[in-house]
């Protein structure tokens, strides 16, 4: 198969194929488009394969947003650029501000991992979301993750989409 | 309670009769929180930082995280105070060195202290003597139950609590174990352990933690992943997979000393006690070594006449500001090294 990327002229090493209401689609890309537009990190040789398909699945949930490496945080001030070189952020929202740019750096210190496990707050927190939610997302990506570890593709989209019901 | 009681006596964590404390000195948890609405520590102007230290000293003095709290404050506490504090694990170097507004609550048996305006906002910790990580974390779980009734935590659903240090976000959880391992060292497998360390993703440090060296035989391993793995998860690989790992290899080359080197151990041993009940003036660093290699001796029954706890509180009081408190007034040089030498000698002489 020599296809080429469907985004650039590279040589597509990537083949994706998407069920989208019943339509198949066929996806060809290249090595970079594959990370940059899907959220494959396909360049990482340690990358387990169960953490590699559970971010995969995980970010078809969630909309793409926007590289943010000139900006800077509107509500503390921080740029980007001081972050990088003092290695601390400014204030909660540069998680969300930042979150495009953030995401490989917490992959790398954290094994891979992107999302929270664990304790809750069980009051209301300063993101305005129900505790009581985020708790059910918690569970629903570890879920998640175990269902890709088992490989049973079915029930791990079947949760992606319960996933994406409960981010609203 | 003042800080001056603190001088007198060891804290709960150095009885030294926990589970397996013949290796395990400690177990440490700490927690990291900031409060929603706040910037971090870096953007805040000085009089949010002032609110903030305010809002937070009231929040934990209204929680009854102990019979009994004192709060110092930092920003008010003479120097020797603030290393004081660090010589007992109850505030970090960084947060002794700092400037502007910043305290530390401490419980009675000071097995609880939490930081206020440090890194983060608060970072709470619980200190225990030998191998009980499952029941720090039912404390500081609990009281930082207790905190969040008042305070608000900033929390994202995908990121957890959130941290000035994206390293730490997530659980914002750091489980520290500090191990006395002087036979591995002496037997030259010390490697071992780095590599089982590093095999399961943790760090090994000094006694101090962040930046500082082991000295003394001393080795603190904590986790560094914070992010997708619950709390229980860490504590329970750190409980049941990494800690008896390397207890195993301390307990299988002390066995080898005992055994094949009985004459080098004992007189390593002894060397130490000799020294330590004769010399005229101590240097804090060989304080350290020599007390570490008494340690090893009383554990493996090779020296009876001392207990282990007169040794846990030799290592704690013969530290610079300690022995200030005590002499009552500022010492350094020669002058310094002979009061500790007289402290040492008077102890082991009383045992």
């Amino acid at each position: 198969m020599n296809k080429k990327c469907d985004h650039c002229k590279n040589p597509a090493t990537v083949h994706l194929t998407e069920i989208k209401g019943g339509k198949k689609v066929e996806k060809h890309l290249c090595q970079q488009c594959a990370e940059q537009q899907e959220g494959i990190p396909v360049n990482k040789a340690h990358t387990p394969i169960n953490e590699l398909l559970t971010n995969f699945v995980l970010a078809h949930s969630q909309g793409t947003k926007e590289l943010t490496t000139n900006q800077t945080c509107e509500h503390c001030g921080l740029p980007w650029a001081e972050f990088k070189q003092g290695g601390l952020l400014g204030c909660e929202h540069d998680y969300t501000q930042f979150e495009k740019d953030l995401t490989p750096l917490l992959q790398r210190a954290h094994e891979g991992a992107t999302h929270h496990l664990g304790k809750v707050p069980a009051r209301r927190g300063g993101s305005g979301v129900p505790m009581k939610r985020q708790a059910d997302l918690a569970r629903l990506r570890n879920d998640l993750q175990k269902a890709v570890e088992g490989e049973d593709y079915e029930r791990a989209a079947k949760i992606r989409d319960q996933i994406k019901t409960a981010e609203g | 309670m003042k800080l001056t009681d603190l001088t007198t006596r060891a804290g709960e964590w150095l009885r030294g009769n926990g589970p397996m404390s013949e290796i395990v000195i400690s177990s440490r948890i700490r927690l990291a929180r900031n409060v929603s609405g706040y910037h971090f520590l870096t953007k805040c102007t000085r009089h949010q930082r002032t609110n903030l230290e305010h809002k937070v000293r009231d929040a934990v003095l209204g929680a009854s995280i102990s019979p009994k709290t004192l709060y110092v404050d930092l920003q008010e506490a003479p120097e020797i105070d603030r290393q004081l504090l660090v010589e007992r694990h109850l505030i970090s170097k960084p947060h002794a060195a700092a400037e502007g507004a910043r305290g530390v609550a401490i419980g009675e048996s000071e097995s609880v202290s939490i930081m206020v305006n440090e890194e983060d906002h608060l970072r709470l910790q619980v200190l225990r003597s030998g191998l009980q990580l499952e029941e720090a974390w039912e404390e500081i779980n609990d009281i930082d139950n207790k905190l969040e009734s008042t305070l608000d935590f900033a929390f994202h659903p995908r990121f957890g609590y959130l941290t000035a240090c994206p390293t730490n976000v997530g659980t914002g959880i750091r489980v520290s174990v500090m191990l006395h391992l002087p036979a591995l060292k002496l037997t030259g497998e010390i490697e071992k352990v780095f590599r089982a360390a590093k095999d399961m993703r943790l760090a090994v440090r000094g006694l101090y933690g962040e930046g500082t060296e082991a000295t003394g035989d001393f080795y603190q391993i904590s986790n560094q992943t914070t992010l997708g793995k619950a709390e229980e998860e860490i504590i329970s690989d750190f409980k049941n997979v990494v800690i008896p790992k390397i207890i195993d290899y301390e307990h299988h080359a002390r066995r080898t000393l005992l055994n094949d080197r009985t004459a080098a151990l004992d007189d390593k041993v002894f060397r130490a006690l000799g020294v330590l009940r004769s010399a005229r003036l101590m240097a804090s660093e060989e304080t350290l070594f020599l007390l570490s290699h008494l340690r090893m001796g009383i554990n493996m029954g090779r020296v009876k006449d001392i207990d282990i706890r007169t040794i846990n509180e030799l290592f704690l009081m013969t530290q610079p500001a300690h022995l200030q408190k005590l002499m009552g007034k500022k010492i350094d040089g020669d002058i310094r090294r002979a009061a500790r030498a007289e402290f040492i000698r008077q102890r082991l002489s009383a045992n």
